[in-house]
């Protein structure tokens, strides 16, 4: 019953959705491949005279202190990341698989703190913040991804109801600790579980723009959030450059999607609905 | 619009109850204090960033402190009389609906193009990933990417004028304030679409292929299809969808804060309220308009949990 006219209707809808997902993208592309007076004199659809001229990527890198942002958003990655699998594996592993007097009481803290919207509580996190010394420190920012981050736990204590308890078990007859169990046993078999956390988590903290913009406004603090928005202010003028900017932020995205797909429907999948 | 997904999330991961015959005997074995240590890392950082910003945000609510100043004074319930009678606060409950009727939009096309590509396709993964890339894409890149989409003589502009759809001047999309929510809330769709779309196709994946093939083989269109056996079997994920449009659209704050700046009309609650702590030093006022977000998000929740029961804690 599938007539030539309804799949012709589909294939139009897709590539128009695709029209309409990548025209806003790739005239940016263009955009910062021309120079400006180009710019200036040619509208957004015509393409750039050259495909190779990278000088306003040399002017994003340099003066727009992309390198910066790209290594305080990795420093506040890779501790955050690391601060969060530490932290979310070894309470997943107390509440999985130990019976403790207030247990109850812990899992519903955890569970009635993810009711509470993130955004809504800034006002007053923020004092919080700045009465630890943590204002316009790194640390905020580590601090808050690892301290407000309840999914990852969710997902730690799903997988880990996975994995047999004969395997502790086993490990406790052959004399071995909570503490070599954990690290032995439990740890590496939750490998799949961590990499989604950090698939998911990745890209969250990568992409994150409210918390670094304000909790660490200085310009040397700058992330890749941060330092593309400061484009807005000295290169207002310069389009070209911004494209560049924004270019610079989208290729390790897109990069890391190509590669691995398939992991990051997953994580997404897992993340939203398990 | 998913700027809230930890309260709707929430709903589906509980844990479901370790059944007793699972629960482990108390550990003989080991020092008692172990699992508290497994543990106090979590808990200390919940309960710092989490818990003592939600009391004080109470507390705060009921004074008329500035921020800085240290002491406050107690003003009893002022600041939310506030909040409901001055005009530019109650206002961007408004600007919200703009976000909130957008949001079905986005569930209703996110629903088309996973339902499409649920049924053998050619360039399949391709599809898939141009619709979902956008959701993975940095805020700060996305305001870029659309400033320039809607600057006058932009991109939009230059493509309206190319298929000579109306004519010049076009209106300014993000300068109007009759247009200005619009363009925004468009952007949302952009951005949030991939999410709902990946869920969607997920979930309709997991349907048995028999069924269509049942269904086609007693002359059902697609429009059965999608009607008798897609919906009713994804109607979890749509209902958690919707939750989450209606908390999401309340709190709003990247898109029109990095394109506009709450300019022309486009102050969402979240915008005021950081407006309203951090440049006009009105803490006690801010802190009351997020305890009524607070308390709007945690009424949408229990009003989901209501409705749809029996997505709590256990999935397949």
């Amino acid at each position: 019953m599938r007539t030539a006219a309804a799949r012709t209707g589909k294939y139009v809808s897709l590539v128009v959705a695709c029209l309409f997902a990548l025209v806003p993208i790739a005239v940016i592309v263009t955009s910062s491949l021309k120079t400006d007076a180009e710019f200036a004199s040619t509208g957004p659809l015509t393409m750039p005279r050259s495909w190779t001229n990278f000088g306003n990527y040399v002017t994003a890198f340099t003066d727009g202190h992309m390198l910066r942002g790209f290594a305080n958003t990795a420093i506040i990655l890779v501790i955050s990341l690391a601060g969060t699998i530490l932290i979310g594996t070894t309470a997943a592993y107390a509440i999985d698989r130990f019976d403790f007097r207030g247990k109850k009481v812990v899992l519903g803290l955890f569970l009635v703190a993810t009711l509470v919207p993130g955004v809504t509580t800034q006002v007053a996190t923020f004092k919080v913040v700045d009465t630890l010394g943590l204002f316009d420190t790194r640390w905020s920012a580590v601090v808050l991804f690892m301290g407000t981050d309840i999914i990852s736990l969710y997902i730690f204590i799903q997988f880990m109801r996975s994995i047999p308890k004969d395997l502790d078990e086993a490990a406790t007859i052959d004399g071995a600790n909570h503490f070599t169990i954990y690290r032995k046993v439990i740890l590496p078999l939750l490998k799949p579980a961590i990499a989604t956390v950090v698939i998911v988590k990745g890209i969250a903290i990568y992409n994150e723009f409210y918390i670094p913009f304000l909790y660490m406004p200085s310009d040397r603090l700058g992330v890749i959030s941060t330092s593309l928005f400061r484009f807005k202010g000295p290169f207002g003028a310069h389009w070209e450059v911004i494209c560049a900017g924004v270019v610079i932020v989208l290729v390790p995205t897109l990069v890391l999607f190509l590669a691995l797909q398939r992991y990051i429907y997953n994580g997404f999948t897992t993340g939203a609905v398990k | 619009m998913t700027d809230v997904t930890d309260a709707a999330r929430a709903t589906t991961l509980e844990p479901a109850p370790t059944p007793p015959a699972r629960r482990r005997r108390r550990t003989g074995r080991g020092w008692p204090a172990t699992p508290y240590l497994f543990v106090a890392a979590a808990v200390a950082l919940l309960l710092v960033f989490t818990y003592v910003p939600v009391v004080n945000m109470f507390w705060y609510s009921l004074t008329d402190w500035d921020g800085l100043s240290k002491t406050k004074d107690f003003v009893g319930l002022d600041n939310y009389v506030e909040v409901f009678t001055r005009k530019d606060i109650f206002a961007v409950f408004f600007v919200s609906l703009y976000y909130f009727v957008a949001s079905f939009v986005q569930i209703a096309l996110a629903l088309y193009f996973a339902t499409l590509l649920t049924f053998s396709t050619r360039f399949r993964n391709f599809f898939k990933g141009v619709i979902f890339f956008p959701y993975l894409i940095n805020g700060v890149a996305i305001g870029l990417i659309f400033l320039f989409f809607f600057q006058p003589g932009g991109t939009l502009d230059s493509v309206l004028h190319a298929f000579h759809v109306g004519h010049a001047p076009y209106p300014l999309w993000l300068g109007d304030p009759d247009i200005a929510n619009v363009s925004l809330a468009g952007v949302s769709v952009w951005r949030y679409l991939g999410l709902n779309f990946v869920l969607f196709l997920g979930a309709m994946q997991s349907i048995s292929g028999e069924l269509y093939e049942a269904a086609e083989l007693d002359g059902a269109t697609r429009w059965h299809e999608f009607r008798y056996i897609i919906a009713p079997s994804i109607r979890p994920i749509i209902g958690l969808s919707v939750i989450l449009a209606i908390a999401g659209s309340l709190s709003v704050f990247e898109i029109p804060f990095i394109m506009t700046q709450g300019a022309n009309g486009t102050t969402t609650f979240v915008i005021k309220t950081v407006k309203l702590a951090f440049t006009f030093n009105k803490f006690g006022l801010a802190s009351a308009m997020a305890v009524v977000l607070l308390l709007i998000v945690l009424v949408v929740t229990a009003i989901q949990r209501w409705v749809f029961p029996d997505e709590k804690g256990g999935r397949p």
